[in-house]
């Protein structure tokens, strides 16, 4: 059929393709508006964590004891740190969480139609959840001085809280594995559950030198063992090498999961 | 590449697309220049979709090839000049209509301002409404609020207007063709034949995975050689389907001929026929003695065309001769 005076081809280069894949801040300020907006993922990062210490870290007997000989810190900021721990990590893996829930929702299909890069996309839910992330551990640290019972010295303060938001970026990683695994927008109740386990297993909901000796053997395996040890170095006094190596394997395992799924779900079939 | 070649917006050679055993798209051939506002035509399950997503770049396909901008679909230069309403998409629903807005425009390298494309997509009143609080609808105008904020030069609708009723119907036309003036190229796939006359210059009449028609929509109306006949009438379906050169008879209820009435008229009902010729079929029913009234002839409507063109209805020897561009 004829056309006439139709308007001519854009010249495709006029348009350059922005740089870092696309990402910008924007992205993030707004990505993390949807996670604060998120009443269940307020209430699981949030609050949960810091209400377990008020009740574990606070109620417990023994909390303004010494951990020992060699250590920098008492019984309550020990649980301190694992319930920062245990929220940054759930923080971190809503990040993933979401993916999942936009892929359910096929928001996905047409984010592959922008020129946002599939790379740039992770990065933003990444970051989103790490501020996230970084956000928990605050309210956790925030609640903890505030009620005065933790006690450890200032650097310590400062160094089991970086401890742990940069060590809860492992999650991140099984959080992204999890969300494509599992495209349901009940993925983020299947994460609280499956690190509710994890962190029982590993010994930061409970107190492992307490339990069984098979007890202790078997979550030295767990995927939170490694990384609840190595938080608590600055204050314990001393670390399990052991604890590196489960962080190592377990981190392998999440990231070339969530690669393998990744690349699958990019790819253009 | 020669010279016409790269003219084109889109350019796909013998496309064939099978999900498995299943055949979806079997040889598609198809160029669109710029500025063509293009309407992709057929049933339920004639291919449609499946073209548009070969055409975005959402699926690959299994021969054939395909080209936007002289490029692959899914090359980020063209994903930069290109939009897309699909089918099935839910938005993130914790954001407000202009926040949603402005995170997909900041994935595009030349965005509208974020207000004036809540305000072509007719959200200004909802613009700080979070997507759970819009109705289907406004729902619908969102994710065309999402496809055209990125400025795109050729713009994918996939059934746009599929869940709205009949006024948000022309009024999302009127966005549409609003957005076509600007010199866009528009491709848009519709099962609603009146769609496809009001908002479209050319129509792709797809069926069983391939391109039946293409042509303007009135060329498209003028292929069909017979006329509509209306009336109401005392003879059964059943007599009028043996009566020579009727191709197709249709009950018609009360909601379409609402100013009548068929309890004022005991044993007459209205009845649409699809005729090669008028004047033979309506001898042959008055020198059967049937009665006749509010008698109407018109010439076939789209939709008449349209199932005349795929053969889908009525008597497979009425079907005119396939034919395909080539």
């Amino acid at each position: 059929m004829s056309t006439t005076a139709m308007p001519q081809q854009p010249d495709l280069m006029s348009r350059p393709v922005p740089g870092l894949g696309g990402f910008n801040l924007t992205m993030l300020k707004l990505e993390v508006r949807r996670l604060l907006r998120n009443r269940r993922t307020m209430i699981f990062t949030m609050i949960m964590p810091v209400v377990f210490y008020l009740i574990f870290g606070m109620t417990i007997p023994a909390g303004k004891q010494s951990l020992g000989a060699g250590s920098h810190g008492n019984v309550s900021a020990y649980i301190l740190i694992s319930m920062a721990l245990y929220g940054a990590v759930l923080a971190t893996s809503s990040g993933g969480a979401m993916v999942s829930i936009e892929r359910s929702q096929g928001w996905s299909r047409q984010l592959r139609l922008t020129p946002l890069s599939p790379v740039a996309y992770i990065a933003v839910k990444m970051l989103a959840a790490m501020t996230l992330g970084a956000a928990s551990v605050l309210a956790v640290y925030v609640v903890g001085l505030i009620t005065s019972q933790a006690n450890m010295p200032l650097a310590q303060w400062i160094l089991t809280a970086f401890a742990v938001w940069i060590g809860s970026l492992m999650f991140a990683a099984f959080g992204l594995f999890m969300g494509y695994l599992l495209p349901t927008e009940n993925v983020m109740q299947v994460q609280s559950f499956a690190l509710v386990i994890f962190a029982f297993a590993g010994g930061l909901f409970v107190d492992l030198t307490a339990m069984p000796g098979w007890y202790q053997t078997v979550a030295q395996f767990t995927p939170i063992w490694g990384l609840n040890e190595l938080v608590h170095a600055p204050v314990s006094g001393g670390v399990d090498n052991w604890a590196w190596v489960n962080v190592a394997a377990w981190l392998a395992i999440f990231v070339a999961g969530a690669a393998w799924r990744f690349r699958k779900d990019t790819a253009r079939v | 590449m020669d010279p016409q070649e790269a003219r084109n917006v889109i350019e796909a050679v013998d496309l064939h697309k099978s999900y498995g055993e299943v055949p979806a798209v079997v040889g598609i051939d198809l160029q669109v220049t710029a500025g063509e506002v293009v309407a992709v035509l057929g049933p339920n399950g004639a291919g449609k979709t499946t073209t548009l997503e070969l055409l975005l770049g959402l699926r690959s396909p299994s021969a054939g090839r395909v080209t936007v901008f002289g490029l692959p679909p899914h090359h980020v230069a063209v994903r930069g000049r290109v939009g897309a309403m699909l089918q099935d998409t839910a938005a993130p629903e914790s954001l407000t209509v202009t926040e949603m807005v402005d995170l997909v425009g900041h994935y595009y390298p030349h965005a509208l301002p974020t207000a004036d494309v809540v305000a072509r997509a007719d959200l200004l009143v909802h613009a700080s409404k979070r997507v759970t609080q819009l109705s289907g609808g406004q729902r619908q105008r969102l994710s065309f609020a999402v496809a055209i904020v990125g400025d795109p030069d050729l713009l994918f609708l996939d059934e746009p207007t599929a869940a709205l009723d009949v006024h948000a119907r022309q009024a999302f036309w009127e966005q549409a063709r609003e957005f076509a003036r600007l010199g866009k190229t528009l491709l848009f796939s519709t099962h609603n034949l009146a769609e496809a006359d009001l908002a479209a210059e050319r129509v792709i009449l797809i069926n069983h995975g391939r391109i039946v028609h293409d042509d303007t929509p009135a060329r498209i109306k003028s292929l069909i050689p017979g006329k509509t006949i209306e009336l109401l009438t005392d003879a059964t379906t059943d007599q009028l389907e043996t009566v020579k050169g009727v191709q197709q008879v249709a009950t018609l209820h009360d909601r379409e001929a609402p100013g009548i009435r068929e309890s004022s008229r005991p044993g007459l009902h209205r009845l649409r026929l699809q005729v090669a010729e008028p004047e033979p079929v309506l001898r042959a029913v008055f020198a059967a003695g049937h009665r006749v009234e509010d008698l109407t002839v018109t010439e076939a409507s789209l939709e008449q065309a349209f199932l005349h063109l795929t053969g889908d209805q009525g008597d497979p020897a009425t079907t005119a001769p396939r034919t395909r561009r080539h």
